[in-house]
């Protein structure tokens, strides 16, 4: 059977022409980048050409690209390199839907001498600014704001929460993953200070993220090692990966335009259909200020992992925020802080595309299902008799 | 992804007996929206008591739909009495096994079950015979709950009760109290063992009976197992539950003694004669 991915924001498939930039670093030019030799100092000369890559996605100095495993290293080695470097400051503010990268991570801190302001959102999961002003204190070490979210998609406005943060004195972080490769950015007119940004999320494999630090930032580094990174990420470069996510960026930046236009009009045909066609459902976040590519969908009186079962059966992949899928009992933590009734929090499906999804799938999943919809609504006891 | 057998993917994909039941002779109802699962289970029962027809509505996920599917089928044809020994487990088992995480499932299906016979019987059936006190608010399970599924599925971590009733799988601000209700569940059990098989029961030992006690277990058990070694060992004092010993021979200079104090000294002063006592090392 085809498989439909419309998973996205989990993870994307690696670009074809990512995976031909990286074949040479494994078998063919396998030197260290640390070496004296010129052997290992070719591989040094394609990792500064992979680091102006990521920068220039960014609009960022290649200097100022820190290359990681993953994002969660990013998010851990922004927030606790800023808390080691302002050892005086011990206040840090979030909010509550971000990914548990940071959320976690926040939780952590709590239970560990911080003190941490958890800033709640809408029912559209917007922010309100004036809370995150009155949150920012004297000793906010770092405040960190994701850009955008991945179960909704929602983008919040991460540079006027910049000028808030900037005003107060303080620092900014952003986890960046999904919102990179999917809209544009420009660090050279912002007020970010440091970003996060992960490889698989946008067709470069998994295994490789990396940390935009400005110019400046007082970071102490997490891994603590070799002199890579300069100084700022002790371990041998995972050089495949490197080139990978160097080569997915620079396509990334061609495809932006793609991204807004063709993706965003297959997003919101796919949303708008199946709303058309499957009764009491609803849209869960803001519908303007959004990733293009996501759509979080909440069917009431069904439950998601019954939906993504039968949809598993048509070859179509997506995620849930319902209890079941979570891995715990409880739903998504981002529907919940939104306010989603229990009606339809239980019933949540995200699809996520990307540039690789064609208007084909799209009318296919349009199709599938509203059909899977009424079928276990004939088995729930709840709803229309 | 869950790892489903593949009799719970096929009640899931083709369930049996969904629907309604008109003027059922038994109805039981548990779960609710805000849980993420419930289930409405419906009885047509002849006069002698015997389940005619079973059918039922679920909200929930694949193995909800599922083991209510089984249940259906397997109180098909069986008198009430025989269906109220259905436990959880033989749900499960019907199933050929569901997913550790999965096990609540199974037991929403027993309590539909057992609020349906309790309904036929003209009794209530807002709370199965349940009058605890909420111990999880998140899903609200008592005391008397948690205790029970302890008891009846052996558990011995939150994992395991979070696993069978949901429990502790919210904010998890419980834990403490559930940690508490396993160790007194197998506090008691391990009582009951004790008297059960004849044994003494737990009683406070006076000074004089401590020490002759625990001088008789080292002559007689501890100094065989360490002389087998070429060690030795002396008791110098008892204090309270504090049991003061030396060791002598090879015992004295070996780095392993350490371990030998808690795992056998420790070990068999508590078995023998109190399980309070704590053994500590002196240089005499």
């Amino acid at each position: 059977m085809k498989v439909v991915y419309t998973d996205n924001n989990a993870t994307t498939r690696v670009a074809p022409e990512v995976t031909e930039a990286m074949m040479p670093y494994f078998a063919e030019y396998y030197g260290n980048p640390s070496s004296m030799h010129s052997f290992g100092g070719q591989v040094a000369k394609k990792i500064d050409v992979a680091r102006q890559q990521v920068a220039g996605i960014l609009g960022a100095d290649p200097s100022e690209i820190v290359f990681t495993s993953c994002g969660t290293e990013s998010d851990n080695a922004a927030i606790l390199g800023i808390l080691r470097a302002n050892p005086h400051k011990r206040h840090i503010v979030t909010s509550r839907v971000e990914h548990p990268a940071v959320y976690n991570l926040c939780k952590y801190l709590a239970q560990n001498g911080y003190h941490v302001t958890e800033l709640g959102v809408d029912s559209q999961g917007m922010l309100n600014l004036n809370e995150l002003s009155d949150a920012v204190r004297e000793d906010t070490a770092i405040v960190s704001i994701m850009y955008a979210n991945n179960e909704t998609g929602v983008i919040f406005p991460i540079e006027e929460i910049g000028v808030i943060v900037k005003q107060k004195g303080s620092i900014l972080h952003t986890d960046a993953v999904q919102a990179v490769g999917k809209i544009p950015l420009n660090l050279a007119m912002s007020t970010i200070d440091l970003l996060t940004l992960s490889g698989h999320k946008l067709h470069a494999p998994k295994g490789i993220g990396a940390l935009f630090i400005r110019k400046g930032t007082a970071c102490t580094p997490f891994i603590i090692g070799g002199h890579q990174e300069k100084n700022r990420r002790g371990g041998t470069e995972n050089v495949p990966a490197i080139v990978g996510l160097g080569k997915a960026c620079e396509l990334a930046k061609a495809y932006m335009s793609d991204e807004q236009t063709r993706v965003k009009q297959a997003r919101d045909k796919l949303e708008s259909e199946i709303l058309k066609r499957a009764p009491d459902a609803r849209v869960n976040g803001h519908k303007i200020n959004r990733l293009p590519n996501t759509t979080n969908i909440s069917f009431e009186f069904v439950e998601g992992e019954a939906i993504l079962l039968l949809m598993n059966e048509k070859g179509i992949c997506a995620s849930s925020g319902s209890a079941c899928t979570s891995g715990s009992l409880e739903p998504s933590h981002v529907l919940r802080a939104m306010g989603v009734p229990f009606t339809a929090v239980h019933g949540s499906i995200r699809l996520s595309l990307s540039r690789y999804n064609t208007m084909e799938e799209v009318d296919y999943i349009i199709e599938q299902i509203p059909p899977i919809i009424k079928r276990l609504r004939e088995i729930s006891p709840y709803g229309k008799k | 992804m869950w790892d489903y057998s593949e009799k719970v993917k096929d009640h899931f994909f083709h369930p049996r007996n969904v629907g309604d039941i008109e003027n059922p002779d038994a109805v039981g109802e548990v779960g609710s929206l805000a849980c993420g699962d419930a289930l409405k289970l419906m009885l047509k029962v002849d006069k002698s008591k015997r389940i005619v027809d079973a059918k039922f509505k679920t909200f929930g996920c694949g193995s909800a739909i599922a083991s209510a599917s089984a249940l259906t089928e397997m109180v098909r044809g069986k008198t009430l009495d025989e269906a109220a020994m259905i436990t959880d487990n033989d749900i499960a088992a019907y199933l050929d096994g569901l997913p550790e995480q999965k096990m609540h499932c199974s037991v929403m299906g027993r309590e539909a079950l057992e609020a349906a016979i309790a309904n036929y019987k003209g009794l209530t059936i807002e709370k199965p015979v349940d009058e605890g006190i909420i111990v999880c608010k998140c899903f609200g399970v008592t005391d008397n709950k948690i205790a029970h599924e302890v008891r009846e599925h052996k558990l011995t971590t939150i994992e395991q009760v979070t696993n069978f009733c949901k429990a502790g799988g919210g904010c998890r601000s419980c834990h403490p109290q559930i940690q508490a209700i396993i160790d007194e569940v197998w506090q008691k059990e391990k009582e009951k063992a004790l008297v059960g098989k004849g044994a003494m029961p737990v009683k406070k030992l006076t000074n004089i009976q401590k020490i002759m006690m625990t001088q008789e277990t080292i002559e007689r058990v501890i100094r065989p197992i360490l002389q087998a070694d070429g060690g030795d060992i002396e008791l110098i004092d008892i204090d309270g539950d504090r049991v003061m010993v030396s060791f002598r021979g090879s015992c004295a200079a070996c780095s392993g003694s350490k371990v030998t104090l808690k795992s056998t000294v420790e070990a068999k002063l508590r078995e023998l004669v109190a399980d309070s006592l704590i053994v500590e090392e002196v240089t005499a």
